[in-house]
């Protein structure tokens, strides 16, 4: 009994060492790697020195890289709230069963996520075109003022409106799958008790949503914070509205490979993880209070 | 009030059965909303119609993208043309770019499966010290960013030769904190101990009861995480932005954007061609993910209900 008992606690490591051994290599060393890189500083005469948490301060200090964390906030307190309702909202309309052709509805809304976001963006990016544009050609027919996607003010809903595209399908989708695994019972003994749809969905679905909305939630801060692909393809068709700190992760991107400021990107984008972080952990604290014990 | 408590995020049934029973039991039971299907058509329109147009885009001539209306043909489609000119540009290199999508997303995606799936239930059905620790760790790093990670792997990569070599593509890929997640809650509701514990009376070895039941079992969350996998590698664009530098090593997305970057700036010579190569390219690097996901779409939705509800 006591072999029995020995051999598969002995094989739970073995299955989870190859994982944890690249994770090691993949994750952890190259963190570890950009926290010793941050603190040092290449200079102009006199090679590379250790200067502590200089890069920090002078990252705390930097106006393009606030400019561009405050455009990322902005983006997700706006873009995020709006996606995640609508991921809601035809979560439920898919779970209610009044819908005809349900899983055509469902499959079509998820399609743009398996669409690559170069593509997306490419599209999008014509799409909006203020010459070529189908929206600039009807307006142009119907001899409208042409909506200015591409232009300054426009820019970050026009970027929303793009993320929202490609995600939402995946955040209702999750959502949904939390759904179908609601029993029946519960419906039906709420049906008894006098409930109508609009409670059912209140009382019922939405407290069983929590465990999935926040981790869509989580995958958003991570997402929106992250924002990189989409601005960085427009920036090459609308170069003056977009400029390379447009996003904080843009910035670091920039100053890695085009100023070669290696140091001081490692500890932009530290900085920009521990922020990502911090949120991450302040939503599933409030998430995990709320829920009922 | 109502009689019954709302359950607490821990109703996890048999994945795959579930849906499948509540769609039976509930199809007779209701009638159907027009309004309702006719707002959710309109929002389908929304998200359908931007691929519409891609396809529509595909069958013209760049001159006739840019001079006829955008939602429908011009005279002259051209979608075999577009498609020989996207296949011959530059030596053909695009077909360079959508193998090498294939090998990084294929491999990226099957290594990460297996390796989160024995990871997955090594850490849920195995008690061994460091368990817990161990797996917060790996939780913890989904909310590293990719910046976070990607410049300082990039010059790890850089100081042992991996840079422009498929590797770099690869190897950061294999590893899905995520996936790992999924893995975990799912073995830990798909695997019965009992049957390890008769499998092991029965003197079968560890690995030959993960490799003939185990993995079995798991097939559903599985698929989820191949799927994910692939659909993030395959779309992956910043990874293989910094870490390639030679065009015939690109995958999809780094080579249409470049051709991008061409049809933007040049407006003389070949280039002028580049708008309807870059559409056409992206029409067709779209299709084989939305294959893959309409086939494989019973798996990857029972998959993702049990990781989306117990946390």
């Amino acid at each position: 009994m006591a072999k029995h008992l020995a051999r598969p606690r002995s094989a739970g490591p073995l299955f989870i060492a190859p994982f944890m051994a690249l994770f090691l290599l993949l994750f952890l060393a190259p963190l570890g790697y950009a926290a010793y890189l941050s603190l040092f500083q290449e200079k102009l005469v006199g090679g590379t020195s250790f200067v502590g948490l200089d890069n920090y301060v002078t990252a705390l200090k930097d106006p393009q890289l606030r400019e561009g964390v405050i455009r990322v906030a902005t983006f997700f307190v706006i873009q995020v709230p709006l996606m995640l309702l609508l991921a809601l909202l035809f979560a439920l309309a898919l779970d209610s069963g009044l819908l005809r052709l349900s899983r055509v509805i469902r499959l079509g809304i998820f399609v743009p996520y398996a669409v690559p976001s170069v593509v997306a963006t490419l599209m999008w990016g014509y799409l909006y075109g203020p010459d070529f544009g189908p929206f600039a050609q009807l307006s142009d027919k119907l001899s409208l003022p042409a909506p200015h996607f591409l232009t300054d003010s426009w820019m970050l809903g026009s970027l929303a409106n793009i993320v929202t595209w490609e995600f939402v399908g995946y955040n209702m989708i999750i959502l949904y799958a939390a759904l179908r695994t609601i029993p029946q019972d519960l419906y039906e003994a709420a049906a008894l008790d006098g409930a109508g749809a609009w409670r059912i969905a209140w009382s019922i679905k939405l407290p069983a949503l929590r465990p999935a909305l926040t981790l869509t939630l989580l995958f958003s801060v991570i997402g929106s914070f992250q924002l990189f692909n989409e601005p960085n393809l427009l920036l090459k068709i609308v170069p003056d509205v977009i400029d390379s700190s447009y996003t904080a992760n843009l910035y670091a991107y920039t100053l890695a490979f085009t100023s070669q400021q290696i140091n001081y990107a490692a500890a932009v984008s530290f900085l920009l993880g521990l922020l990502i972080v911090i949120i991450s952990y302040a939503f599933l604290l409030t998430a995990n209070r709320r829920r009922p014990a | 009030m109502t009689t019954t408590t709302p359950p607490a995020g821990g109703v996890v049934p048999a994945a795959d059965k579930a849906p499948k029973a509540a769609e039976q039991r509930r199809r007779p039971a209701r009638r159907t909303s027009t309004p309702l299907t006719i707002a959710m058509l309109a929002v389908l329109a929304y998200f359908l119609l931007p691929l519409l147009w891609l396809l529509i885009a595909s069958t013209k001539s760049t001159r006739d993208l840019i001079n006829t209306f955008g939602l429908w043909f011009s005279d002259a489609p051209q979608l075999l043309t577009n498609i020989r000119l996207t296949f011959t540009q530059d030596d053909g290199v695009f077909a360079h770019w959508l193998l090498n999508t294939v090998l990084y997303a294929g491999v990226s995606a099957v290594g990460a499966a297996i390796l989160a799936a024995a990871a997955g239930y090594g850490f849920a059905k195995f008690r061994f010290r460091g368990n817990g620790a161990a797996f917060n760790l790996v939780l913890g790093a989904v909310m590293v960013p990719a910046t976070a990670l990607a410049i300082p792997t990039y010059l790890l990569f850089a100081k042992v030769g991996l840079v422009n070599t498929p590797w770099a593509i690869i190897l950061p890929s294999l590893v899905s904190p995520f996936g790992l997640y999924l893995m975990r809650v799912y073995a830990q509701d798909a695997v019965p101990d009992s049957i390890l514990e008769a499998a092991r009376m029965d003197g079968a070895g560890e690995f030959r009861i993960f490799s003939q039941i185990v993995l079995r079992l798991l097939a559903p969350g599985l698929v989820t995480v191949l799927l994910f996998t692939l659909v993030a590698t395959w779309n992956n664009y910043f990874l293989p932005l910094i870490m390639l530098n030679d065009p015939d090593l690109y995958p999809v997305t780094v080579g249409l954007s470049s051709w991008a970057a061409q049809a933007q700036n040049g407006g003389a010579g070949a280039s002028s061609d580049m708008l309807a190569l870059v559409v056409t390219g992206s029409m067709i690097s779209v299709i084989p993910l939305v294959v893959a996901f309409l086939m494989l779409q019973r798996y990857w939705q029972s998959g993702l209900a049990t990781g989306g509800v117990k946390q």
